[in-house]
């Protein structure tokens, strides 16, 4: 449903974009592909970010384009051929393009309000000399579940997605990297581990899992949990929150004897970006503390600023699913870390043959 | 004189089939041997599609399902809408393409919300008050190979019924008179000349049906199961998600040639070159 609306909106776009060659529109347009459902975009009261920017800096336009995933976002990146200016993947993705040279340094002067950023968020693994990102949200992974059917007994663990007794009620993430987690939480790898054997017994556990699964999602989860069409699925702490106004059946759970990934998703601007000082504006104006506190509101994400918290919902920010306990977090917590090449691609290459359902192996 | 103005005029698109077609086809031969790392030379893609051919028989089996069934409802109705009269032939042909007219993304998602566990149909049935556990759906729906096939006929039943319909309506009615005239009964008539002239339209009523149902990822995503995998999911992911460009190209390229085969296996049944169709 959201993918229909994405692309009306998209369809929008373009008629918009060609009524303003002939209205002469001599704003300077920047292009803003982010995840779906991550900014607030002005519903039932809430912050309007992008009309407040356009407001702000008359002589910008913000072009808003949305992906699904890291990877759906790395693909249309790597295959060239558009242009975009600012966007905000998450920590080890980062660290891939960095990697790879997609990402452009940051001129911090023009970010003054990287300042309000705390000191936990900053010059981290996937950016340790803090030249390529602003950090834009951080969250944890864990379990979704409806509380009207899942046995409270059942919940012991990431265990409970792999529970034959909800076969065809569970969800499970449609990208690589938060897929293996899971099992390699559950298996007690390292979530960065290069060992392919290790990455093998991965991909059979979720090919395991594949009979008992409803869909393979990403922004679909909040129809088909909202609306109890599915009643179990892994997903963002942040969406828990925006799911849980609309069903208040759903719980959210967190195995954190097996530990779950903690996740920083941050700002940054491509080599391909045409406006940098703009892109560079637009990325402070998201930083400034009651934008991104009205922002978060929405979103329901944690900010990596304290200064935003005071112009929030303190309903959300007492909420500790969405504010764990940060020592907790330290202590049971997992990043990512960029992959080398050669890893990422055997993921994918082994997560492929799960969705596809072929025998699983390792390639020569 | 006149060869070289027909040659002009279809010069423009001659070009764009050159410019559209032709090379983009080579495009994909080209990344369909090449590896996905180094671009060099390699079989390795085409080794790998062994593993496919399930997916390859489910698509090509549900697809020619769809297409039977779309045969065996499209039929009668384009026979129906042949021998109405000129009014009402006008507004059946509209009822028919209405549905075009709305997005076919939107028109799969409306099925999803009848058929879902939580949809019309299942909720219709539960405040009816037949027995279900708690939860559950009173009968599953969606995520069968039985909603695929649905999926699909309901997407591309038009594509059968149109071309039927037109070849029909040209039957020569006295072709008719005189079969009966010389002592054929209803059946007969039917067997003997209606459905032997109206073979153009069923051979490409069923082309038309198949070509787009074999290559769907759109219906099979959003109302099959994990486990009704076809081939135009598979190939749409390569590209998507697994940024593995050549596997994709080179499920393509076969994809293509199963097409061409099946099509051709399609035609044959029509015999001569009175049933012949060109895709």
């Amino acid at each position: 449903m959201k993918k229909i609306v994405a692309l009306l909106l998209s369809l929008c776009t373009l008629l918009g974009l060609m009524a303003g060659c002939s209205a002469k529109d001599d704003r300077v347009t920047i292009n803003v592909y982010n995840w779906g459902q991550y900014i607030s975009e002005g519903d039932e009261g809430y912050m309007d970010v992008i009309a407040e920017f356009e407001k702000e800096y008359p002589n910008i336009r913000v072009n808003y384009v949305t992906y699904d995933s890291n990877e759906t976002m790395y693909t249309k990146m790597a295959n060239g051929g558009i242009t975009v200016d600012v966007i905000i993947p998450s920590d080890y993705m980062i660290g891939r393009m960095v990697q790879e040279g997609m990402l452009n340094p940051l001129n911090y002067e023009n970010i003054p309000n990287y300042q309000y950023i705390d000191e936990a968020f900053r010059g981290r693994d996937y950016d340790p000399e803090e030249k390529y990102t602003v950090p834009y949200t951080w969250g944890t992974v864990g379990i979704i579940y409806n509380t009207k059917y899942v046995d409270e007994a059942d919940v012991t663990g990431w265990e409970l997605l792999w529970n034959k007794k909800y076969k065809d009620k569970i969800l499970m993430f449609d990208n690589s990297r938060d897929a293996f987690c899971i099992t390699q939480c559950m298996l007690g790898y390292d979530i960065n581990t290069t060992d392919p054997q290790q990455l093998l017994e991965c991909a059979k556990k979720l090919d395991e899992q594949r009979p008992l699964v409803q869909q393979y999602i990403m922004d679909q989860v909040f129809d088909l949990m909202e609306n109890e069409e599915a009643w179990i699925t892994p997903y963002y702490a942040g969406d828990f929150l925006t799911m849980a106004d609309e069903n208040p059946n759903l719980e959210f759970y967190l195995p954190e004897s097996q530990g779950f990934n903690w996740f920083v998703d941050a700002m940054c601007i491509p080599t391909c970006s045409k406006n940098q000082y703009e892109a560079e504006l637009f990325i402070n104006f998201l930083c400034r503390p009651d934008i991104a506190g009205g922002n978060m509101d929405w979103v329901c994400y944690g900010t990596p600023e304290t200064a935003a918290k005071e112009y929030m919902d303190p309903e959300v920010v007492n909420d500790t699913r969405a504010y764990p306990d940060v020592e907790m977090l330290k202590a049971k917590g997992k990043s990512f870390r960029a992959l080398p090449r050669k890893t990422s691609r055997l993921m994918e290459e082994l997560f492929m043959q799960v969705r596809n359902g072929i025998k699983i192996h390792l390639p020569e | 004189m006149r060869k070289n103005k027909s040659l002009l005029l279809s010069g423009p698109y001659i070009l764009w089939m050159l410019a559209f077609t032709l090379i983009p086809l080579c495009v994909v031969l080209y990344y369909a041997l090449t590896d996905v790392e180094t671009g060099k030379f390699t079989l390795d893609n085409m080794q790998q599609l062994v593993q496919y051919l399930p997916a390859f028989w489910r698509s090509i089996l549900y697809s020619l399902i769809a297409a039977v069934i779309c045969l065996v409802i499209g039929y009668p109705v384009a026979y129906y809408m042949a021998h109405c009269g000129p009014v009402a032939q006008k507004f059946l042909y509209m009822l028919v393409m209405l549905p075009m007219c709305m997005s076919f993304l939107l028109r799969t998602l409306a099925w999803v919300g009848i058929l879902q566990d939580t949809g019309i149909i299942n909720t219709l049935l539960i405040k009816l008050g037949f027995p279900h556990e708690p939860g559950e759906p009173v009968i599953n729906l969606i995520r069968t190979p039985g909603a695929v096939i649905l999926g699909m006929v309901y997407n591309y039943l038009p594509y059968m019924i149109l071309p039927l319909y037109s070849v029909i309506c040209k039957i020569d009615n006295r072709l008719v008179e005189a079969a009966e005239d010389l002592g054929c009964n209803g059946r007969k008539v039917f067997s003997k000349v209606i459905l032997p002239l109206s073979m153009p339209g069923i051979l490409t009523g069923m082309t038309m049906v198949f070509v787009p149902a074999v290559s769907t990822f759109y219906i099979s995503n959003k109302m099959g199961s994990t486990e009704t995998i076809l081939i135009g999911d598979i190939i749409e992911r390569m590209f998507k998600q697994g940024d593995n460009a050549n596997m994709g190209a080179a499920l393509s390229l076969l994809l293509m040639v199963l097409v061409f085969v099946c099509t051709g296996i399609i035609n044959r049944f029509g015999g001569d070159e009175e049933g012949s169709v060109i895709v």
